[in-house]
């Protein structure tokens, strides 16, 4: 995934069954929808991607016909709807290669992932005057769920700097992990810069001093492929929605030991084995953090989404967005008044950048009414803001089914805006 | 390319590009903060009020060009008004933007009617509004800093 300047990569294809950004489009079915009488580009797939037919069609289907309520019922709707839900935390497993099923947490999002390991994981382990380290590069999910656990328990929150390219420093990384560290949390790949830290030897640092880690994995799996025991992480968090999935559903990862260590994050209907008034039994892993009815449809629908990311090459995927990444950097960074913000050597799907004089909100707007959607603001990322001494960016991000053709429309995009601003 | 035309006119682009009553004003006696968090457009209004009236008015900070030229236009069109008719400016300046105008010429509107193609733009009207929204909260007083969301 290392940043090469563009005249390098133009290198044969890699081997394979390889990969057809066309072929790829066709099965997108809002790629062809027309905005402001212009064809739609669609480059804010780090806020959200598109979904391929498959998924659509698998989330219809269910609706109509095996809609059931899973785990409880004997009837055949019910059991065709638990197997197909169970299914789908198999095959996640299989996609980040866990050990185990009961280390598949499904939940909303990343968010509420992260949200149950501080809630859970921190409130049992997290005590007065102990610290947290993230990055400087989190999103703010990353950031408030550890703030809110500093607050209740009277632990700190540190952060490690990142330098002028938007790399965490590695040095002050492993030099903030201390005796009282209770965790690290990371993220895989930042959301505003595009950044891939390099998660697996920071999470060597720091289980260097036995510290857990987590990684918000958010930005990571859209583009290569994670492989959780690899990087022998102790949480992973990620979203279904900016993989190709449905919205509102997730996975948290954990190591089966440290999950059933921990105390349930939520009660209720699922996640018990016997209720009296007087004591409740928990259920096992990993029911025992999934209370009430789950999201079932849009589960059943992530799984469609796993079978499409099987389905894919992912060498030739990684080289064709990697190819795409530096075109866009080489073309859309040659713009006189304008500058990239976030220049990692290692970078994944993200062009973040800044233009003298304008500001990214007009620019959104222009790009808009050619069709082009961008993302425009702080991303929810607004230390990495600070730190850049901006209030915004404007923020392309890139999927498999983006082209080098949608960049030359951003390119012309960017020319319409210093037309309008002259 | 005419929304867009009719989102940014002259007028706008101009007062963008060289916004008037722009700076710190010494002797103000009214200060207040205006903060759009979803963009992060972020402004000091300073006011002079005497005897109910607006003596002086000036802005500094950063943002789009919609929220800075209607900061911009806003001073010029407030300074030595008075709160009462400085207010019913603000209520037709947000009917305006917002596309609840329907009634009044163009021209009566002066100024103001290059505003009008923000109503074209939901997610822009905050950005319109977000000084005028902090000038009413001022004139009443407010010491709050006036957020959008």
């Amino acid at each position: 995934m290392m940043m090469q300047s563009y005249q390098d990569i133009s290198t044969p294809k890699q081997p394979g069954n390889g990969f057809d950004p066309e072929l790829i489009r066709a099965s997108f079915p809002i790629l062809k929808v027309m905005v402001h009488g212009k064809k739609l580009v669609y480059l804010d797939n780090a806020a959200t991607t598109q979904k391929p037919d498959s998924v659509i069609n698998t989330l219809d289907d269910y609706y109509r016909s095996f809609n059931s309520n899973i785990h409880r019922g004997v009837h055949f709707l019910s059991e065709r709807a638990t197997e197909a839900y169970e299914g789908v935390r198999e095959k996640a497993r299989q996609y980040i290669n866990a050990a185990s099923t009961k280390e598949i947490i499904f939940l909303r999002g990343t968010t509420e992932g992260i949200n149950l390991v501080a809630g859970s994981y921190g409130r049992s382990n997290v005590g007065q005057g102990d610290e947290i380290l993230i990055t400087g590069l989190e999103h703010h999910s990353n950031i408030v769920p550890w703030q809110m656990l500093c607050n209740q328990s009277g632990a700190v929150l540190k952060v490690a700097p990142i330098d002028n390219e938007g790399e965490v420093i590695l040095g002050e990384f492993e030099r903030l992990i201390g005796p009282k560290t209770r965790i690290v949390a990371i993220a895989h790949v930042s959301n505003a810069l595009g950044t891939v830290n390099p998660v697996k030897k920071m999470i060597a640092m720091a289980h260097a001093h036995g510290v857990p880690v987590l990684i918000d994995g958010a930005q990571a799996v859209p583009h290569f492929r994670v492989d959780v025991r690899d990087l022998n992480c102790d949480f992973y968090a990620f979203s279904a929605h900016k993989m190709y999935g449905p919205t509102g559903i997730g996975v948290l990862y954990g190591k089966q030991g440290i999950l059933e260590a921990m105390p349930p994050y939520q009660g209720g209907g699922d996640m018990i084995r016997s209720v009296t008034f007087e004591k409740t039994l928990f259920n096992d892993l990993p029911h025992k953090f999934e209370a009430g009815t789950p999201n079932i449809a849009d589960t059943i629908g992530f799984g469609a989404t796993f079978d499409f990311l099987n389905d894919l090459d992912w060498n030739a995927v990684a080289h064709y967005e990697h190819e795409l990444l530096a075109y866009a950097t080489q073309m859309i960074g040659a713009i006189p008044g304008l500058r990239i913000v976030g220049t990692a050597r290692d970078k994944a799907g993200v062009l973040s950048f800044v233009m003298d004089d304008v500001h990214p909100h007009d620019i959104g707007t222009i790009l808009d009414q050619e069709g082009i959607a961008v993302r425009t603001g702080h991303h929810c990322a607004q230390p990495v803001m600070q730190r850049f001494g901006i209030p915004a960016t404007v923020r392309a991000s890139f999927a498999l089914y983006n082209t080098r053709a949608e960049i030359d429309a951003l390119a012309r995009g960017i020319n319409r805006v210093k037309e309008v601003f002259h | 390319m005419s929304e867009l035309r009719s989102l940014y006119q002259e007028i706008i682009l101009e007062h963008n590009k060289k916004p008037r009553n722009f700076g710190k004003m010494a002797g103000a006696n009214r200060t207040l903060e205006g903060y759009n968090p979803l963009c992060g457009d972020h402004y000091t209004l300073y006011l002079k009020i005497e005897d109910d009236k607006i003596i002086d008015i000036a802005f500094e900070g950063a943002g789009c060009a919609i929220s800075k030229a209607s900061a911009s236009v806003m001073t010029t069109l407030v300074k030595g008004k008075t709160r009462e008719e400085a207010q019913k400016m603000f209520e037709t300046f947000h009917k305006l933007v917002t596309g609840e105008l329907t009634d009044v010429s163009f021209e009566s509107l002066g100024k103001l009617a290059a505003f009008a193609g923000v109503s074209e733009f939901p997610a822009r009207v905050k950005c319109a509004s977000l000084a005028w929204h902090t000038m009413n909260s001022a004139l009443d007083a407010k010491t709050e800093a006036v957020s959008t969301e």
